[in-house]
């Protein structure tokens, strides 16, 4: 197992070399750039090529390369041309706020997901089958900002039982050590900021666990199904079980290992960043910041930023890797 | 037994079957495939679909009704006091539950042992069965364990409570020879250990020759021909019987010689309704085979058919 993870690792090298390459002159392939976007339309080139200068931009983009990659090794991003932070501070900002929505949403997806699937399929053919395949279809279908708005429309409008949107309400006096706002209310003893951070997070957890949750659905009603037809589950109802045992150890044990393959790559889109969501409720996170540093032509916020998803991404692949070897046994074995 | 699809005409797939196993005796229910011989042991253990399948009659186990039992009652009797092994030990133990797991579940539910008690008890299960190392064997998992090892861990686990009553449904199909004979040898101590009762489901002549006491022929969903083991071997009636027996192959013959099959293939449909389901197929057919249907008739050695084999070719099957 150790093994495996070390190569996983090591794999990590190569892969990160090749898009650093790929993310460097991509970024610097889109029209127009940063003196130009900072300046605006009626610069002169004079004022263009004096910032060009100030960021470095005006050597071979082999040179900024190495610069950059020689200062990625000792931690430094560099600094944004939109915000003047430097990366590193922006990261630590914005993505603690992605995690926290991103595995807000997959509890929702998962928690509701799994038990409407093992329903369905349980009474397959009956009208709860029909309504939670409707229903999961209907989910994936639905556009991402409609529903936000719908959420918000209903709840924090009309109900006003949930914020509208943000992080926490500014009323609050509370402190942000890690920047996950959830966990800092607890640790700074601050239950009722911790309260607070968990209510901005419903509804847009609501709205970016949708398509996870349909998915979800559809995979878990899928593989149960096929399980409740497996040989060793007649066997295990021939020894008189209780339905709790024969449910978690035979069906849904062996039933969730596509699921954990599922969810791990939801995870991973996720993690990088809900631009839709995240502007639809304000919230300060990942993907909202990549996307105005897009129309910045931020160069040294995407390099960062997009490297360090592709880190993401393939820790979290390697997690499921993992999960799907404690879970079966046959994969530990190979 | 009634199957029944919507659009389509219900299914009378098995019709008739009747038999009784006393304790200690070994009863084999013989026919090719497609026959109803599982469904009828999973209908006596209630173990098929309740949606779709409608079963009458009844099944009295020791003087209790299973068909009318609650769902949570005949429960606590699989398991206990009514088990089975099932054809395929490939696919009937769960691949992500270590071995032990599964066969200390059946002793936690039903004995009440707690896991320690159980894991002991599963060692000496275990090797009863003939299984070497058996504290390692329940660490691990189906995977690595061989078909004939898997097999007797099913046996194992079914034995478990001392059941009264253990359906063996094609216990060796899917092993090598060598091992079929093993895993045979291992059913017929432990029967005859703790007295329970085994019901034998097979296609295979050979094992009923050698574990039997009664045997049941089905054909198309009923019995054709019920008789002990030795008057069915040496005098079979029912031309089916008879067929079955003439299609084992034998080495006392000289090589080269033809099998003599039995013409043609069972039916989809189960053609009991008008005539004898077995007529097509049958080289005693007479004029009233396709115009009536026959009853099962006589009393130990019991018949479904008009026109039944004289004397039948006496023929020996080497006993597995």
């Amino acid at each position: 197992m150790l093994r495996f993870v070390v190569r996983r690792l090591t794999l990590l090298v190569p892969i990160l070399l090749g898009l650093s390459i790929l993310l460097f002159l991509w970024v610097r392939a889109l029209p127009g750039g940063p003196a130009e976007a900072l300046l605006g339309e009626r610069a002169t080139p004079e004022a263009v090529a004096r910032v060009k200068r100030l960021y470095g931009l005006d050597r071979p983009w082999y040179e900024q390369y190495l610069t950059w990659v020689g200062n990625v090794f000792q931690g430094d991003l560099g600094v944004s041309s939109r915000t003047q932070h430097p990366v590193v501070e922006e990261l630590l900002r914005t993505f603690p706020a992605t995690v926290e929505l991103a595995l807000t949403a997959m509890i929702f997806a998962v928690g509701v997901g799994v038990p409407l699937g093992y329903l369905a399929a349980r009474r397959h053919g009956t009208w709860v089958d029909h309504l939670s395949v409707a229903g999961s279809l209907f989910g994936i279908t639905i556009p991402v900002f409609f529903l936000g708005y719908m959420l918000k429309f209903v709840f924090a409008e009309k109900l006003g039982i949930l914020p509208t949107d943000g992080r926490q309400d500014p009323l609050i006096d509370a402190e942000h050590p890690t920047g996950f706002y959830v966990l800092d209310g607890l640790v700074t003893g601050n239950p009722e900021a911790a309260w607070d951070a968990v209510t901005h997070l419903i509804l847009p957890a609501i709205a970016l666990g949708t398509i996870p949750l349909a998915i979800v659905v559809r995979i878990t009603r899928a593989s149960v199904l096929d399980v409740l037809h497996e040989d060793y589950v007649r066997t295990a109802e021939a020894k008189g079980l209780r339905p709790g045992t024969i449910r978690g150890r035979h069906v849904l044990r062996n039933a969730l290992l596509p699921v954990v393959t599922v969810v791990g790559l939801q995870v991973g889109l996720l993690l990088g960043g809900a631009v839709l969501t995240e502007t639809v409720f304000a919230f300060p996170g990942f993907g909202k910041f990549v996307a105005d540093s897009i129309a910045a032509r931020d160069y040294a916020v995407l390099q960062g930023f997009i490297l360090f998803t592709a880190v993401i991404f393939v820790l979290v692949n390697l997690l499921v890797d993992v999960t799907y070897g404690l879970v079966d046994p046959r994969v530990r074995a190979a | 037994m009634v199957f029944r699809q919507r659009g389509r005409p219900d299914v009378r797939a098995v019709d008739g079957v009747g038999f009784s196993v006393a304790p200690g005796e070994t009863v084999g229910l013989v026919g090719e495939s497609g026959c109803g011989k599982s469904v009828t042991s999973l209908a006596v253990m209630g173990l098929l679909p309740r949606r779709g399948v409608r079963v009458e009659g009844s099944v009295s186990f020791d003087g209790t009704e299973l068909l009318s039992l609650p769902p949570d009652k005949l429960r606590t009797l699989r398991g206990r006091e009514l088990a089975v092994v099932f054809q395929d030990p490939m696919t009937s133990l769960n691949p992500v539950v270590p071995v032990g797991t599964q066969v200390t579940e059946v002793l936690v539910r039903h004995r009440g042992l707690n896991e320690g008690e159980a894991r002991k008890e599963a060692g000496d299960l275990l090797r009863r069965v003939g299984i070497p190392d058996p504290s390692r064997r329940l660490r691990e998992y189906p995977h690595q364990l061989s078909g004939g090892m898997r097999q007797r861990a099913l046996i194992a686990t079914a034995l478990a409570c001392r059941p009264r009553l253990l359906i063996a449904d094609e216990p060796t199909t899917a092993l090598d020879v060598t091992i079929q004979a093993q895993i045979l040898e291992l059913l017929k101590t432990l029967v005859a250990e703790s007295g329970t009762a085994l019901i034998l489901i097979t296609h295979d002549l050979g094992v009923v020759a050698g574990m039997c006491d009664t045997v049941h022929v089905m054909y198309a969903g009923r019995i054709v021909e019920r008789a002990s083991r030795h008057d069915l071997f040496g005098a079979p009636r029912h031309p089916y019987t008879g067929g079955l027996l003439a299609s084992v192959p034998r080495l006392d013959q000289p090589r080269g010689t033809r099998l003599e099959p039995i013409a043609g293939s069972p039916r989809d449909t189960i053609p009991w309704d008008r005539g004898c389901a077995f007529a097509p197929r049958c080289p005693n057919r007479v004029e009233e085979c396709t115009s009536a249907t026959p009853e099962l008739l006589g009393g130990h050695h019991g018949l479904r058919c008009f026109n039944p084999l004289r004397s039948g070719p006496v023929r020996e099957v080497t006993p597995r």
